[in-house]
């Protein structure tokens, strides 16, 4: 982006800052591009404005209860430092949020406030929730400057509207996100991975759902064929495709829950121990399997997990190929950044019933397409009428979901 | 008692074409207008309110609901919308000048997707119903609020509802993949689907818990899970509410999430054992029943394990269940709550403050110390893992003062938790009965946004008025 003399970038260190330059912008009506490290920043449409208002400078974790199960930092604390705190509790993000760092070819490294804005969730989502189902407490800054809050921190909440979740994965479109309370839950103590060789998309996604629809509390499923397994080095000596179903509990219960699941899918099966496991699934949640060339464009895709496959089938033919996670119902696809290939995804998922979203591309191809599906007229009335409730200026990362938004 | 506003003149002068103009709407019987049979709507959960509606209307489908409010918007008449109205909040309290819009009669479940773990259910749908639907099959709709024989979805959704389980399994949000919405306008709309977080604003969520200020709901997709293996609870009886609290933290901070962690106080375990002879012990202070999920020895594990933590608060008693029996009995006691109070003292205001867990003692204290000073007794039962607390407070409905009484408390309990970082409420919603309180919880700016995000929704405010927010004297 052009804007990258010193003066034009704020990074205040205080909320009560962060709100003056907002109000500020407000009065002048000022366009401000909203971001933490901006590790992120690739994704969705691009933003002009004249000046970058970060985060980044407002950090450090405010409240760590763990016995009560709730964390709160600053927006621009390093999402690395979250989990590390939490990780010496015991305890850890419960939606599992990915590190595209290496996807967007970012250095630096994400904060919390963009990992909730952005709503990015992991592997786990399929089983625990989104980023979105553990934001108990919110506070940013509206449009016109004002400091709102909204949830707190309790685990339970539900007084007045819920702008957790309006303001989770808003994408700084609707509010500055200053300040977040996670809920956390305690670490499984070991985690196992079924591997199951072999299988075609279809017989893949029919055996994520058979293991999901268990008792066992499976909290992985995800679907690589064979050239995404070669890029996971735990999986690379199948030499085929893969289908991955995790289990955290207790050791014995890995152990039991894991075997028993093995009978009950009656399939040719290996499980992986503790500490491979958790490297595949680190590999799944970063999006280290996809076979994304450098220059190529990026798609998430969500749709009930039985057309997962089918979504993988349609877009092949335009040069386009990923991998599943969440049961079937994420797919993640990469191919040629053009209009076409990005018409072609588009009509995979809404043949499918789904959404999508562009998440890595050049600019250009950015600014041209609807990076995530237009909203029906009613919705889009809405979404007009909701922005102009909270950023009536239009100043917040103007057009980022939306072109004119 | 909580004022409601002075009905609209001009709109109880229209009442009869209202009346007819409806009727057009909707099959022959999906109006009621006489007064004896609008008696039956005239109240919720919140049975110390009472308002006769405008009228009644029953539509049968989405359709008919988006005709109702496209008339309703035309011609400035305001709408309660209405599942079994068991709010314990006043969410579903009439107005004279507002029709009731009951969504009772859309109660099919229209689609089972067993491999996709979901399935569509019209509003009025029982939440029973739901998992009595799909139990067949050994999968079940995780959110359990006490009332659910009786409660809808639709009214699950608008209130957010939790229940027993949440510890685990999460609050109807964390539950939901779709709904099919209704606006003022009478446009019908889709959200979500059967796939996992649409892109673009969180539109599910916002609507979730929004106590139907913001549209109506027809069609609801939730998640449908699959059921353990097996479940087993415990009881552990402490010497007083300071160390069962101190208990309910370390097994926090063990490592281990219990799928249910409830926890009663000395009146709530007389009360209770009076009622079902569940075995509580009478000598304990507090009480503690705990559940776990798994295979036999997975809940023997986890069992042993937390009984090692309760060990060491010095426990009057620990009673691990052996069998299903067992536990039925231990649960027993807690699912009688409600009635057994209802024994005790034929009116009480069933409270829904949230604290953190960690001011459990201290809380239960200062509430004793406030129902000595008022003179009325309380019993309190509450979800112990996640800190919301169901302080019950008996009163006599037949003496209005003791009704006043009971408010003050109430409101002096939910101010309370407000005060010690907590909310006012953590399942029941704010309706009428916390309207007026949300200005200890938010600033005037933050509650100045909540309305102007309604008011993108409901320009006129039309939808379920005077609840939620509080009264402005201009209104």
């Amino acid at each position: 982006m052009l804007h990258r003399r010193a003066t034009d970038l704020i990074e205040p260190v205080e909320e009560i800052e962060i709100a003056a330059a907002v109000g500020m912008a407000a009065r002048r009506g000022s366009p401000l591009f909203i971001c933490g490290n901006e590790t992120k920043s690739a994704m969705l449409r691009p933003v002009q404005a004249a000046r970058t208002l970060s985060t980044r400078a407002h950090v450090g974790i405010t409240l760590y209860s763990p016995q009560e199960l709730v964390i709160s930092a600053r927006a621009g604390t390093p999402l690395a430092t979250i989990e590390a705190a939490v990780a010496e509790q015991g305890q850890h993000l419960i939606a599992e949020p990915p590190d595209l760092s290496t996807l967007f070819g970012s250095t630096a490294s994400q904060t919390l406030g963009g990992v909730v804005a952005t709503n990015l969730s992991g592997p786990r989502r399929i089983a625990w929730g989104a980023m979105r189902d553990h934001v108990l407490g919110i506070r940013a800054v509206n449009g016109v400057g004002d400091v709102i809050r909204s949830g707190g921190r309790v685990l339970k909440n539900v007084t007045g509207l819920d702008l957790c979740k309006l303001l989770t994965g808003s994408h700084g479109t609707l509010g500055v996100i200053t300040e977040v309370t996670l809920k956390v839950l305690p670490a499984p103590e070991a985690v196992g991975t079924i591997v199951l060789p072999g299988l075609d998309a279809e017989a893949g996604v029919a055996a994520l759902s058979a293991a999901l629809g268990s008792p066992f509390g499976v909290s992985g499923a995800a679907w690589l064929p064979a050239e995404a397994a070669a890029r996971v080095p735990d999986l690379a000596g199948f030499a085929a495709a893969v289908a991955l179903v995790r289990i955290e509990e207790f050791a014995p219960s890995v152990a039991y829950r894991a075997r028993k699941l093995c009978v009950d899918l009656g399939l040719a099966a290996e499980i992986v121990e503790d500490a491979a496991s958790r490297a595949i699934w680190r590999a799944v949640r970063d999006a280290v399997p996809l076979p994304a060339a450098p220059d190529d464009a990026v798609w998430r895709v969500s749709v009930r997990p039985s057309a997962g496959p089918g979504v993988l089938r349609a877009v092949a033919a335009a040069g386009v190929r990923g991998f599943l996670d969440w049961g079937g119902g994420l797919v993640w696809l990469a191919g040629p950044a053009d209009n076409a290939t990005h018409d072609a995804v588009v009509a995979a998922a809404q043949a499918a019933g789904g959404t999508w979203t562009l998440l890595r591309a050049p600019e250009p191809l950015r600014a041209a397409v609807a990076v995530v599906p237009p909203e029906p007229a009613v919705l889009a009335r809405i979404t007009r009428r909701v922005k102009a409730a909270l950023d009536p200026e239009g100043i917040l990362n103007p057009g980022r979901l939306y072109a004119g938004l | 008692m909580i004022r409601q506003p002075a009905p609209k003149a001009d709109v109880l002068a229209r009442r009869d074409l209202i009346v007819a103009g409806l009727a057009r709407l909707l099959p022959r019987d999906g109006v009621i207008a006489e007064p004896v049979r609008l008696r039956a709507y005239e109240t919720d959960g919140l049975a110390a309110y009472r308002q006769v509606p405008l009228a009644v209307v029953l539509p049968e489908t989405t359709e008919q609901v988006a005709a109702v409010l496209r008339y309703c918007h035309q011609n400035g008449v305001r709408v309660v919308p209405r599942g079994a109205g068991t709010s314990l909040s006043g969410g579903a309290l009439p107005m004279a000048d507002a029709i009731v819009l009951g969504l009772m009669r859309m109660n099919r479940i229209l689609d089972i997707d067993y491999a996709d773990r979901c399935a569509t259910v019209q509003a009025g749908v029982t939440n029973i119903g739901i998992s009595n639907a799909v139990s067949g099959q050994g999968f079940f709709y995780a959110p359990d609020p006490s009332s659910q024989l009786a409660c809808m979805i639709g009214g699950n959704v608008a209130m957010n509802s939790g229940g027993a389980h949440c510890l685990k399994y999460g609050v109807t949000a964390n539950n939901l993949l779709g709904l099919t919405i209704v606006t003022i306008e009478g446009e019908i709309t889709h959200i979500g689907g059967a796939h996992l977080d649409a892109a673009g604003y969180d539109w599910l969520g916002l609507l979730t818990g929004s106590e139907g200020q913001l549209a109506v709901v027809t069609e609801v997709i939730v998640r449908i899970l699959h059921g353990p293996e097996g479940a087993r609870a415990m009881l552990a009886a402490f010497r007083s509410n300071e160390v069962a609290g101190a208990c309910v933290a370390a097994i926090m901070a063990s490592g281990i999430i219990p799928v249910a962690l409830e926890f009663m106080d000395r009146p709530a375990i007389h009360a209770c054992e009076a009622f079902a002879h569940a075995g509580y012990p009478l000598d304990a202070e507090a009480l503690l029943i705990i559940e776990v999920e798994g295979c036999v020895a997975e809940q023997d594990d986890l069992l042993q394990r937390l009984s090692a933590v309760c060990q060491h608060f010095d426990p009057i008693g620990l009673k691990v269940s052996g069998s299903a029996e067992e536990s039925a009995a231990i649960w027993k006691g807690r699912k009688g709550a409600f009635g057994a109070v209802g024994r005790i003292s034929p009116d009480y205001l069933c409270m829904d403050g949230v604290i953190p867990t960690s001011r459990l003692p201290d809380v239960l204290g200062r509430i004793a110390a406030m129902s000595d000073i008022c003179g009325l007794k309380v019993a309190n039962i509450f979800h112990a893992g996640d800190g919301n607390l169901h302080p019950l407070i008996m009163f006599d409905a037949n003496d209005p003062a003791s009704l006043a009484t009971a408010e003050h408390f109430g409101a002096d309990i939910l101010r309370l938790c407000v005060e010690v970082g907590g909310c006012l409420t953590g399942e029941h919603g704010v309706g009428v009965e916390k309207r007026e309180l949300m200005g200890t919880q938010f600033t005037d700016i933050e509650i100045e946004q909540q309305r102007r995000i309604k008011s993108a929704f409901d320009p006129d405010w039309l939808l379920n008025p005077n609840k939620v927010f509080p009264l402005r004297e201009a209104a």
